[in-house]
């Protein structure tokens, strides 16, 4: 059995009551780092390697160190916007071990200097923001929440906001729009939100699983944080397997487990013993990947060295009967669907993608299609204000480099290479 | 008629204004509690959030028109919301959106003329390790196929179902 950091509730089903993670040790993580400066914290945060488990891997203590000094309102902001395809870890966090997410929130907005803290949560997940808005309540009562702190005198006042649907939310700064009140439109950085964030103060978002492996590195200590996983990857990840698997699901496991493993031990291999044709790694926007890489190790360093990416952890299996032209023709049909509109490359470029791969899946592709959504990727990318434009070539670029016979058989034969497929259009 | 909260919403309003700095943070909380308590967000539920947060009605239709979860026009008492994007699609969620167009006679967008089933493919639920999901209303139903679509629908014809 593998180390436990962030599932509590396959220790204890029960954790969700407070007194239930108490037993386990929880709020001591905050107990200690109240004895702590907040520049300790940030400090052992920092040796721990922690990185972004939202998808960009970016060092969590260094984030925390670009918070100015000193007075002012700050604010700590926790991304539960949870979104992109494929994606399903941090609603269990929630849902499952919720006290793990608040004791984190309250830690790192000590460590920040935040005295208010938002965990912005999808509004499909209203019943899960329920779960949490009752731990939230359970640690006001004892203490662990409001005014003076356990004697401590710091002051943290925690509220839930929900979204009400559009994936660009889960985007910084398009999350801080949309918690302002606003249609969520990411911001031009800089500046940067620990400059100017939400309500126009310095502030922190970080993803639900970042914040909740934090009362564990501060309780345990970096050192032990360190034992897990292969060096600049510590920690444990939740990965989400979806997709043709026999066992589907979330499973915490050292970062750098290998994604055969995943896949053939954890999630209990492909459905009907077929043969694995593509593997998306890390959520939607992380370019696919082929049975070649199945040995790989599930890390942020591993998986950009083969030109793909962590992302969210979220591993999407497509057996030997997917038609990967129309697997990533609704892809595209999403991102499509999410660009907020404001970048003209995005705006325009996502449909007009969508609109050539439906014609190549509907059979009335035509000579040079596929090099002409080369070549529409190519004026996206790097060329909008947030990456959803980015993550939509990641995708769609992806698919074309390690499939491009399937989408030149469609064109050349009007028909697609696989029989049986379950119909996805 | 115009539309207005009464007492009891204006005190529940007021605990969800104590979370924010100001009243336009106030816009997305104020419109989920707008259409929960009058159905759907009509262009009257919008001048209304407008005038209780003393923001104009161009702010409160421009956030309204940007969320997907906010509805513009009536939908069904059962809002059926089928997830279509890849996990979901891959385990046959094509075949629960074709199931409901046969049991319920209408396509995505349409709501049956009783007024009881409106159907809306949506993106990505965060359901992928029990797909094929619909949500209807605000509950989450998962691991289906069309025999329990089949099933489903049955249950909250008969109103055996509390979501």
């Amino acid at each position: 059995m593998s180390e436990i950091v962030l599932f509590k509730h396959l220790i204890d089903p029960e954790v969700r009551n407070i007194e239930n993670y108490i037993k386990l040790g929880g709020y001591e993580g905050l107990k200690k780092a109240l004895s702590m400066n907040p520049d300790e914290i940030i400090e052992e945060v920092k040796r721990s390697n922690l990185r972004g488990r939202g998808g960009a891997g970016f060092p969590t203590g260094l984030k925390w160190s670009f918070m100015p000094k000193g007075e002012g309102q700050k604010y700590f902001v926790c991304n539960a916007d949870e979104g992109e395809p494929g994606t399903f870890k941090d609603r269990y966090i929630m849902s499952e071990n919720p006290h793990q997410l608040v004791e984190g929130m309250v830690i790192g907005g000590y460590a920040i200097g935040a005295s208010v803290g938002y965990i912005y949560i999808r509004g499909e997940f209203e019943f899960v923001a329920k779960t949490v808005q009752k731990a939230i309540d359970e640690a006001y009562n004892q203490g662990f929440l409001g005014k003076n702190i356990l004697d401590s005198g710091f002051d943290f006042d925690l509220y839930i906001h929900l979204g009400a649907g559009a994936y660009i939310c889960g985007e910084e700064t398009g999350l801080i729009n949309s918690l302002e009140g606003k249609t969520g439109k990411p911001r031009l950085k800089p500046p940067f939100p620990a400059q100017y964030g939400v309500f126009g103060k310095p502030t922190t978002v970080n993803n639900v699983e970042t914040i909740a492996c934090v009362p564990d590195i501060i309780r345990r200590g970096a050192d032990w944080f360190l034992t897990i996983g292969p060096d600049k990857n510590n920690g444990t990840k939740i990965f989400a397997v979806s997709g043709h698997v026999n066992n589907p699901g979330v499973f915490e496991l050292p970062m750098g487990t290998p994604l055969r493993e995943i896949i053939y031990e954890h999630a209990g291999g492909i459905i009907g013993g077929k043969k694995l044709k593509a593997v998306i790694p890390g959520g939607s926007s992380a370019p696919v990947l082929g049975p070649e890489h199945l040995d790989i190790p599930m890390d942020f360093d591993s998986l950009k060295k083969v030109g793909s990416m962590l992302g969210s952890g979220a591993i999407v299996v497509m057996s030997e009967d997917t038609c990967i032209v129309e697997a990533f023709t609704r892809l595209a049909r999403f991102y499509a669907h999410e660009s907020c509109g404001q970048c003209t490359p995005c705006r325009e470029g996502t449909p007009w993608m969508y609109k050539i791969m439906k014609r190549i899946e509907d059979g009335n592709g035509k000579k040079g299609d596929v090099d002409l959504l080369l070549d529409i990727c190519k004026n996206i990318m790097g060329r909008t204000i947030c990456p959803l434009g980015d993550a939509a070539v990641l995708c769609i670029k992806g698919a074309i480099e390690r499939f491009r016979d399937e989408f030149e058989y469609h064109i050349e034969h009007k028909k697609c290479m696989v029989d049986n497929k379950i119909p996805i259009f | 008629m115009a539309l207005r909260f009464d007492e009891n919403d204006m005190k529940a309003l007021e605990k969800i204004r104590e979370r924010y700095p100001n009243n336009t943070a106030c816009t997305l909380p104020f419109l989920h509690y707008a259409q929960d308590r009058f159905g759907y967000v009509s262009d009257d539920v919008i001048k209304l959030v407008a005038e209780t947060l003393n923001l104009p009605v161009a702010h409160v239709l421009n956030v309204a028109t940007f969320y997907t979860m906010f509805n513009k026009k009536p939908v069904g008492k059962y809002h059926l919301q089928v997830c279509t994007n890849i996990s979901c699609s891959l385990l046959g969620a094509r075949r629960l959106v074709d199931k409901l167009e046969e049991i319920l006679g209408i396509k995505p967008g349409e709501t049956t003329d009783d007024g009881m089933f409106t159907i809306t493919e949506v993106e990505c639920l965060g359901s992928c390790g029990t797909a094929p999901v619909i949500q209807v209303n605000e509950t989450y139903f998962e691991n289906l196929d069309e025999k329990k679509v089949e099933d489903l629908i049955e249950s909250l014809r008969k109103g055996e179902l509390d979501v």
